[in-house]
């Protein structure tokens, strides 16, 4: 215990550190992911931008990276890391790592949500005389809005837990923490302390984004 | 009146893993200005494309469409998007976004066609004043009825002030009572607005109630077409006399033609009425020339379009070439009678 608030401000900037590349990340692969999402579901057989070599060429390259476990990924991207951020380490480059492969994961959840919403409403759109884009922007993405929040929801767990996997690289954040000041000095109270304290966010995520999902679907 | 729709030898087929499918099939078709077409068919006979053919959605395999001046089969998409502007929709499954509020849904056509507030503000007051909504204007989809859904579908159809409106199983969807609610309506938007409607349909009494003109698809043709009460009262396919029957029951099913023939062992004709009065005496002074006994067993006389519409089973009883030379004789008078010979696969 005596360790712990020897360490207190190293703790403080580990949550925020963890707390930054989580949320820092959520908006870059949010962004991304749902670009990457958006082109898969439209260039589908049969959807808005049918376009069977651009929808194969996505897949392909989705689903390469995707299983790739993310401490490899984070090792294998280092070189374009380094060229981006300028080095490997740190909170900038583990943001960098994690928004980058999480955007892969961000384009199934939220293909697979697109997918979800009734083809009626965009058939009604295109028989308005709305083109694809308009239709993505304005009837697809809000229709979908609801469980595309949960989608991230879900999300931003993942990128926590990658948050602390990145800490292998000295990304830092309460998974560095862990490690570093806890289970290597075999202070398993730092652990704990660390564990509980990634617990409290996750579950303030979850809660916030239920909120957010329940406001979309008006339940 | 001039056609505002025009089809010419259309047909539409699709590849699918079991084969090539062909939806529509050299189908030829016109839609006066003003006019109510009513299209019926069982699912899968093509109707759904056929909507979708004329505003472009689907694009046909061969042959030419044309809505107003316009030719569809030769404008890029850029244009049939204006065009489609033109043309409202409305859907079995009502279709409406359920992000948006009632006023949402029948402003988002016009934000397409580039409306600005406050004259959009206005125009939507006015729609769902005209469907009788404006009340809920701020609700959303899933807190209306299907029948209230179906008419913010209608209002939002008509937003961009459409001169045709296409109804793709528009009642399907809904209760008998809401579906008469719902076509008083439609016709409304026709006879008010001048709207021009399509409807698709395998409901018969929507046809009846407000189409002007029916055509009848089976396996992608139309097989049979004309004026609602010609096609009611003469059906000459078997496809359009099933859907007859299925809202006037004035002819005999199989099923009461076997109890029929066991009460009657005369010959059972049925004779169409027609509109002019002493229709039924003249029957019987051809029969009593030939020296036929009659009895009618079967049968009734309602109305259709204000017109008077009916069928009249008779048994006739006599020596075979004296009912021959009777029937004969109304024939030659134009009678549209047909005798329901033993055997015959009469379908209901």
């Amino acid at each position: 215990m005596n360790d712990f608030i020897g360490s207190i401000d190293v703790y403080l900037s580990a949550i925020w550190q963890t707390l930054f590349m989580a949320l820092a990340s959520l908006v870059v692969s949010g962004i991304l992911g749902l670009a990457i999402g958006v082109l898969l579901y439209a260039t589908r057989p049969g959807h808005l931008l049918e376009n069977r070599v651009a929808y194969t060429v996505i897949n392909v390259v989705v689903n390469i990276i995707r299983p790739i476990p993310f401490v490899i990924f984070l090792i294998a991207i280092e070189p374009l890391t380094i060229r981006v951020i300028g080095t490997y380490i740190g909170v900038y480059a583990a943001t960098f790592a994690i928004a980058i492969g999480a955007s892969f994961a961000v384009a199934r959840i939220v293909e697979q949500n697109l997918v979800g919403v009734d083809p009626g409403v965009i058939e009604a759109a295109r028989a308005m005389g709305a083109g694809p884009l308009r239709i993505i922007a304005t009837v697809l993405i809000p229709e979908g809005l609801g469980p595309l929040t949960l989608g991230y929801t879900f999300l931003f767990v993942g990128l926590i837990d990658m948050s602390a996997q990145a800490g292998v690289i000295g990304g830092g954040g309460l998974g560095e923490y862990a490690i570093t000041w806890g289970s290597q000095r075999y202070n398993w109270t730092i652990v704990y302390i660390a564990v509980a304290t990634i617990i409290v966010i996750v579950q303030l995520g979850q809660f916030v984004g239920n909120r957010l999902a329940r406001r979309a679907l008006r339940r | 009146m001039s056609a505002l729709v025009r089809l010419e030898a259309v047909s539409k087929s699709y590849a699918t893993p079991a084969g090539t499918v062909t939806a529509v099939q050299d189908l030829s078709l016109e839609v006066a200005q003003g006019e109510i077409l009513g299209v019926i068919g069982y699912s899968g006979a093509g109707k759904s494309t056929l909507v979708r053919l004329v505003n472009a959605l689907e694009k046909p395999t061969s042959g030419r469409v044309f809505v107003g001046d316009d030719e569809l089969t030769a404008l890029p998409e850029k244009r049939l998007r204006e065009v489609r502007r033109e043309i409202g929709m409305i859907f079995q499954q009502f279709n409406l976004f359920r992000s948006r509020t009632v006023a949402g849904n029948v402003a988002f056509p016009l934000k397409l066609a580039g409306v600005k507030q406050p004259e959009r503000d206005a125009r939507v007051a006015r729609l769902l004043d005209f469907v009788g909504l404006l009340e809920k204007a701020h609700a959303y989809p899933e807190q209306l009825s299907g029948g209230q859904k179906q008419r913010v579908g209608i209002a939002r159809a008509l937003a961009t002030d459409p001169k045709l409106l296409l109804a793709d199983e528009a009642t399907s969807a809904l209760d008998p009572e809401t579906t008469a609610d719902v076509l008083a309506l439609l016709k409304r938007v026709n006879r008010e607005l001048g709207v021009t409607i399509i409807v698709i349909t395998h409901e018969m009494e929507a046809i009846r109630a407000i189409a002007d003109r029916v055509a009848v698809m089976d396996s992608g043709r139309i097989v049979e077409s004309g004026p609602v009460y010609d096609v009611f009262a003469h059906p000459s396919t078997t496809a359009a006399a099933r859907f007859v029957a299925t809202v006037l029951h004035d002819r005999p099913s199989a099923d009461t033609l076997t109890r029929l023939r066991a009460a009657h062992p005369g010959r059972l004709v049925t004779f169409a009425v027609p509109e002019q009065k002493g229709f039924t005496g003249q029957l019987s002074r051809a029969f009593a020339d030939h020296g036929v006994e009659n009895e009618i067993v079967f049968g009734g006389i309602g109305e259709l379009q204000e017109r008077s519409i009916g069928a009249l089973t008779y048994e006739l009883t006599g020596a075979d070439a004296a009912i021959d030379a009777a029937l004969d004789a109304l024939r030659a008078r134009g009678v549209d009678l047909v005798e329901e010979v033993e055997l015959e696969e009469q379908t209901a």
